[in-house]
């Protein structure tokens, strides 16, 4: 809050995920926004999820697919009534084609204040050597 | 569309209005909640650290920035037992309606 030159932020509507994708539970799933972005060593995926408790929520790699998911528990108590209603809570689900192979055993996961850190290291590539020969 | 951030829900039952947004990655300290009369401010500034140089980005849709967003409540609230909370990235502010504004049972005698 200190800088004068922090932009003010924009609301946006949660998207909805497409009704022609695949889906078997009930109920609205979104679309988390997320950052993506490379190294030479790991993708990282950064993913808003408010919402979703740490153990609700599912990763899976499964050849190049990589797939998000988590669901949310309704937050209203059911006494509750509406009186003005901007978002919807629904699960969240969301799908990825990695193009670089990554080392399964590697890949790590955090979840804190809704957003999920998601690294994907690359599989290490043989990296070149030098070779110095000793003179006998 | 675009709004001003962050959406709210408002609720309420016989005791509370019960308000909600969607923050995440929101720290308690980050957010400052005014309430004055029948009106509530939420303001802070969201963060996103920007990445090493290196990085190349194949997605950016998460925003920062800072907000500022007030509504006003549909009657009178007691602003001394306001409560927040911060949890998984939602934030739930409840707010005791003012005695007075309290729907009474009456019992017919």
């Amino acid at each position: 809050m200190s800088n004068e030159n922090v932009k003010n932020i924009q609301a946006k509507e949660k998207s909805e995920v497409d009704s022609h994708s695949e889906q078997t539970k009930p109920g609205p799933a979104f679309i988390p926004a997320v950052d993506i972005f490379e190294t030479e060593t790991a993708i990282t995926l950064i993913a808003d999820m408010p919402g979703v408790k740490a153990d609700a929520i599912n990763i899976d790699l499964n050849e190049n697919v990589l797939s998000l998911s988590g669901d949310v528990l309704p937050l209203e108590g059911k006494d509750e009534e509406d009186i003005l209603v901007e978002f919807e809570v629904g699960r969240f689900w969301r799908q990825f084609t990695i193009s670089e192979v990554i080392d399964q055993s590697k890949i790590d996961a955090e979840f804190k204040d809704g957003v999920l850190h998601l690294t994907l290291p690359k599989v290490e590539k043989a990296q070149p050597r030098k070779i110095t020969v000793k003179a006998s | 569309m675009s709004g001003v951030y962050p959406l709210i829900n408002l609720t309420a039952d016989k005791d509370n209005y019960y308000l909600r947004a969607e923050i995440p990655g929101l720290q308690s300290d980050e957010l400052d909640i005014q309430v004055a009369g029948n009106s509530i401010t939420l303001a802070g500034e969201r963060k996103i650290p920007t990445q090493d140089e290196n990085a190349k980005y194949h997605r950016r849709e998460r925003e920062a920035g800072r907000f500022s967003r007030g509504i006003s409540l549909p009657g009178d609230v007691n602003p001394d037992k306001v409560e927040a909370s911060l949890k998984d990235g939602v934030l739930t502010v409840i707010i005791p309606k003012a005695e007075a504004a309290k729907p009474k049972q009456i019992s017919v005698k």
